[in-house]
């Protein structure tokens, strides 16, 4: 690895980074998926790389309009040309927003995020700085708050620090499971909200009982304590506390594939207006 | 019916200081050289919407210009924050910024009811979130024939919608294909409205998924070839990624931005280019 982890298992290859862990894991929940709601960096690398590797057919739409991209190469914003070039479809805005994504249309939600608490609840408009400091502003919310609510299930993915796992949130901008179990119906929510919270060092999923999120997969050389201390709440730890499996060779291929081809994506210095 | 004129005619006479401005572009044909036209000409007191403000808004907020955003998400898409942005937002530099903030489902439909003329739209939208505590314009109702409670947003109507396009007629109609966003909404919900354009042809030839304006809905037309930059019109240009990255370290520095708006926006061959 090449990062501070060691593995336990001396037969597995180490080749890989934490964040290398996130991605491939995040792509393989998308397995069985039909169609993904898919916000801009991590979760776009996830989406892109289940298409190339556990899910081929997974249909990729983006909130700039378009169904069924298929780029070749990490899109830098959700409105990348060949988003719109390579898609089945290229819908107006409101249309996305109002026939497919209320419309129930669309399978899994895929979110980033830049304060998570225990409830899988997000925080992306504003963060408290302390007494005599203006509030931190984030970039606001985007699609999130209705990509939660209406589609069938959501999966995040983020780093996983005390910072960005925070046991109360400054603001609510996207409801994931409110204070605990049926608060989505009682605000009518149709899908069935944050199902799994994938970081680099392991996996959250809520617990059926009382919706909490806890610890239920590792990552290879992780262990719980690094979780718990990455984890601004006292995280629980699932019973049945399973690993995860190492990316095997091919999903790593496909991966730097990937991120390689959006290197040479670029072509100006900043100059000009 | 849509005159072509020079951009910097259309914009003197069409933008006015206090306007409430949509320059629109999810991503795609953001309307880039109208803003530095209106940076030059010092057209102030704005209050700006635009679902997605990108770069073209952290230039005119900090340019001084701007007065209030309505907006849903303020980021430097991939690449990380609006610093001018935030620094107007947590420092009130160079003048304070009042925020309406909504979520894209809300401003899409926003415009949705600016452009049908009533005065609010509904959508399943913003429950649970703290959203609604912030802005006056997101309300419930309570659906006549059901009785579930819905999200009520306000209409936006801007006074005057400003977007690009890849191609006018010599009539002044105007056709956008590709990712087309909220302009159609966010021109007709709108008083006045300007188009720039990549070019000016003798037919416009429909294209799948493109969208029409017609001539009798828009003020003015202007041929600005290029006029999206560092977005960009699908079928004549790609995004410039590289200048979305390097616009990062720029706007972060107040100095650095300020002598950005000077040598790239305020120069007299910029100038001299916008009065053709």
């Amino acid at each position: 690895m090449t990062d501070n982890t060691t593995s336990a298992d001396n037969t597995t290859r180490t080749d890989f980074t934490r964040d290398e862990l996130m991605e491939v894991n995040a792509a393989r929940a998308l397995a069985g998926a039909r169609t993904c709601f898919v916000g801009i960096g991590l979760p776009s690398t996830a989406a892109n790389l289940a298409r190339a590797t556990v899910n081929p057919d997974l249909v990729l739409i983006y909130e700039s309009g378009t169904i069924g991209s298929k780029p070749t190469r990490l899109p830098l914003s959700i409105g990348d040309g060949e988003l719109a070039e390579t898609a089945d479809a290229v819908v107006p805005v409101p249309e996305m927003f109002n026939y497919w994504l209320q419309g129930g249309r669309i399978d899994v939600g895929f979110l980033g995020a830049a304060q998570v608490d225990r409830y899988a609840n997000i925080n992306t408009t504003v963060v408290n700085r302390g007494p005599d400091k203006p509030e931190g502003r984030l970039p606001g919310a985007g699609g999130a708050p209705e990509i939660a609510s209406n589609c069938g299930k959501v999966l995040m993915v983020l780093r996983h620090s005390t910072r960005n796992f925070v046991p109360e949130l400054d603001f609510v901008t996207t409801l994931g499971h409110g204070a605990g179990p049926g608060d989505r119906k009682k605000l009518g929510m149709p899908g069935a909200g944050p199902v799994a919270v994938i970081t680099d060092l392991g996996v959250l999923r809520p617990d059926p009982a009382t919706a909490e999120l806890v610890l239920t997969e590792l990552h290879p050389g992780v262990s719980v304590e690094q979780v718990r201390a990455a984890t601004g709440w006292e995280l629980r730890v699932s019973d049945g506390l399973g690993a995860t499996e190492p990316p095997t060779p091919q999903e790593l291929a496909a991966l730097r594939a990937l991120k390689n081809a959006g290197k040479s994506s670029g072509k100006s210095s900043g100059k000009d207006a | 019916m849509a005159d072509i004129r020079s951009l910097h005619d259309a914009v003197a006479d069409l933008v006015h200081d206090g306007d409430i401005l949509a320059m629109e572009g999810f991503t795609h044909l953001i309307p880039y050289a109208a803003a530095h036209e209106i940076i030059r000409q010092g057209i102030t007191d704005l209050t700006l919407a635009r679902m997605t403000p990108d770069v073209i808004y952290d230039q005119l907020i900090g340019a001084g210009l701007v007065r209030k955003l309505i907006f849903s998400w303020g980021g430097n898409p991939g690449v990380g924050s609006l610093h001018r942005f935030r620094d107007a937002v947590e420092n009130g530099w160079p003048r304070p910024l009042e925020l309406d903030e909504h979520s894209h489902a809300g401003m899409a439909n926003r415009y949705v009811a600016g452009a049908s003329k009533l005065p609010f739209a509904v959508l399943r939208g913003y429950r649970g979130s703290d959203i609604p505590t912030r802005t006056e314009t997101v309300s419930t109702v309570v659906c006549p024939f059901t009785g579930e409670e819905l999200a009520a947003v306000a209409a936006l109507n801007p006074d005057v919608t400003v977007i690009h396009a890849q191609q006018a007629d010599r009539n002044g109609n105007v056709q956008l294909w590709g990712l087309t966003g909220v302009q159609k909404e966010a021109a007709l919900a709108a008083d006045r409205v300007l188009v720039t354009v990549e070019e000016i042809v003798d037919t416009l030839e429909p294209r799948p998924g493109g969208v029409v304006l017609p001539t009798w809905v828009i003020d003015a037309v202007a041929e600005v070839p290029g006029g999206a930059h560092p977005s960009y019109a699908s079928g004549y240009s790609v995004r410039d990624n590289a200048f979305y990255q390097a616009w990062d370290p720029i706007a972060r520095d107040r100095e650095a931005f300020t002598r950005w708006i000077e040598e790239n926006v305020r120069n007299e061959q910029s100038a001299k280019a916008a009065v053709r």
